[in-house]
């Protein structure tokens, strides 16, 4: 995929009068010499599996290696058995999906990695969850994540999507963006209403420290993820009534590579500061590696 | 730097619960045991840094049983390995500030012993074989070979590759002496034929060749 920044991909969309998805299933199809058809059945396979990850751990409350994480979407469906939740059902429906699959994947569950298996809860959830409640078909799941795909390689040009070299705003922080763009799409966002959820969902998550206790994708990743996942949806609802980041996606995307540079080591998944040396993760650590 | 497509960002579809220590220790495996590529009865993984601290809470060990057995990152399998398992296998956990934070030796049937690192978001790379240094991600089909150090071989197994009409998008060699035993490897645009493979056996001094599938 031969576009590196944002602007390029809205020059690229113009150019070929084409939405985002489009553009980018033409380049995915050409680089790889297959036809169209051929990636977007690729990404309905991921589709799939993402909903099998939800529907699985909907039903598990098993815990992670660690015998510490893993019943906390089960706890989530108890109070919605009898409570309603304060924005309605479909933000039930959101946080649900995002625990369900990212306790699947610390109790070793097939998940897909969105854009890394810390953060792939969040991407999912919004997508499927919305989709089930205004009746979206199957092609406009596979638009959705093409574009969610998209932003995330664009923004991996200048930002390596791993915690080490860029904290968990490299991480959870990129798939909110990924997901903030691909929601606004959903939702009949144009182009600058889609690159406008992604800017101000990254600009608010600038600076996140990647510091998990004992080492492990657990704490503070889960709930991590629900959370973020509602920032996307807050993002895109901003972005679709016009309201536009100050500062364009490109630079905010500089913005985000120059505070990982500047982040302490020690905050970078190298569990060596944050919370993962407070005095319970220190004893928790003691407890669990001995 | 390759640019990153579709499919780098939204995958792999893979057993969590961590892309380097999890996904990552998978493809470490499948690439030794492509490398290998001969029956392996008993293995011994020895872990640095931090896959040997925090591996466990990871499934790492797991992970890099698993691969050598040929389970795919996306095998559920891979939970419950240790109960399946029908090899040999022994786990060491050290320390070596000089390695990389997630990397493994991997000795199989005591005569082979390939190094790797898991370098973030489910990438790899081999570092060394027997001791010789290399470098390979999986992304490419690739042919290995170990010969004695002499001119013209080079020319001669790069012959038998451009004459099935391969392209070679890398190549690098190394070796122990002037003389000594030296190691080739080629990353290929397309997987060559099993003929490539028997006609580069037969070339006089090559010791040991393999091809290495890239991975999936």
């Amino acid at each position: 995929m031969n576009i590196l920044t944002f602007e390029e991909l809205v020059n690229e969309c113009n150019t070929r009068n084409k939405l985002i998805h489009e553009v980018i299933q033409d380049i995915e199809a050409s680089d790889n010499d297959i036809n169209v058809d051929e990636v977007r059945q690729k990404v309905k396979i991921h589709i799939e599996t993402m909903k099998s990850t939800i529907k699985i751990g909907m039903t598990s409350s098993e815990k992670a290696i660690s015998n510490w994480c893993g019943d906390d979407c089960e706890k989530l469906q108890v109070r919605y058995s009898h409570h309603r939740a304060l924005f309605g059902k479909l933000f039930e429906k959101i946080i649900t999906y995002s625990l369900a699959t990212i306790e699947e994947n610390l109790r070793m569950g097939k998940v897909v990695a969105c854009p890394t298996a810390g953060s792939c809860g969040i991407v999912p959830a919004v997508i499927i969850a919305v989709s089930e409640d205004y009746n979206y078909d199957e092609d406009t799941q596979i638009n959705a994540l093409i574009t969610a795909g998209a932003i995330g390689a664009i923004i991996s040009n200048k930002v390596q999507l791993a915690g080490a070299v860029a904290g968990c705003q490299a991480e959870c922080g990129v798939a909110a963006a990924m997901c903030a763009g691909a929601l606004t799409q959903m939702l009949g966002g144009d182009i600058s209403q889609i690159l406008n959820a992604v800017a101000l969902a990254m600009k608010n998550l600038l600076g996140l420290t990647c510091d998990p206790v004992c080492g492990l994708v657990e704490v503070p990743c889960v709930k991590r993820n629900p959370i973020l996942a509602i920032h996307a949806v807050t993002s895109s609802e901003l972005a679709l009534a016009g309201i536009e980041s100050k500062i364009p996606l490109d630079e905010v995307i500089d913005a985000v590579r120059q505070t990982g540079q500047l982040m302490s080591p020690m905050l970078k998944e190298s569990s060596l500061a944050g919370l993962a040396t407070t005095k319970t993760a220190l004893e928790l650590k003691e407890k669990i590696f001995g | 730097m390759k640019q990153k497509g579709l499919f780098d960002v939204i995958s792999p579809i893979m057993i969590g619960p961590s892309s380097s220590h999890t996904a990552g220790a998978i493809r470490l495996g499948l690439m030794a045991r492509a490398i290998y590529n001969n029956s392996i009865n008993c293995v011994e993984f020895t872990l640095y840094n931090s896959f040997a601290q925090t591996g466990k809470g990871h499934g790492t060990d797991k992970g890099l049983l698993a691969g050598i057995l040929g389970h795919r990152v996306d095998d559920v399998k891979t939970k419950n390995i240790f109960s399946i398992a029908d090899i040999e296998y022994v786990f060491n956990y050290k320390e070596d500030l000089s390695r990389h934070p997630n990397s493994v030796d991997i000795k199989i049937n005591n005569e082979m012993m390939i190094s790797g690192d898991s370098i973030g978001a489910g990438e790899i790379k081999i570092t060394s074989i027997n001791g010789f240094s290399v470098n390979l991600a999986g992304q490419y089909h690739t042919i290995l070979l170990m010969y004695k150090d002499k001119p013209g071989m080079i020319s001669q197994v790069s012959k038998i590759i451009q004459d099935k009409s391969i392209n070679i998008a890398s190549f690098h060699c190394d070796r122990d002496g002037k003389g000594g035993t030296a190691s080739m490897y080629f990353a290929l645009d397309a997987e060559p034929v099993d003929s490539i493979i028997n006609d580069i056996k037969r070339i006089d001094d090559v010791y040991f060749v393999t091809k290495v599938r890239k991975l999936d």
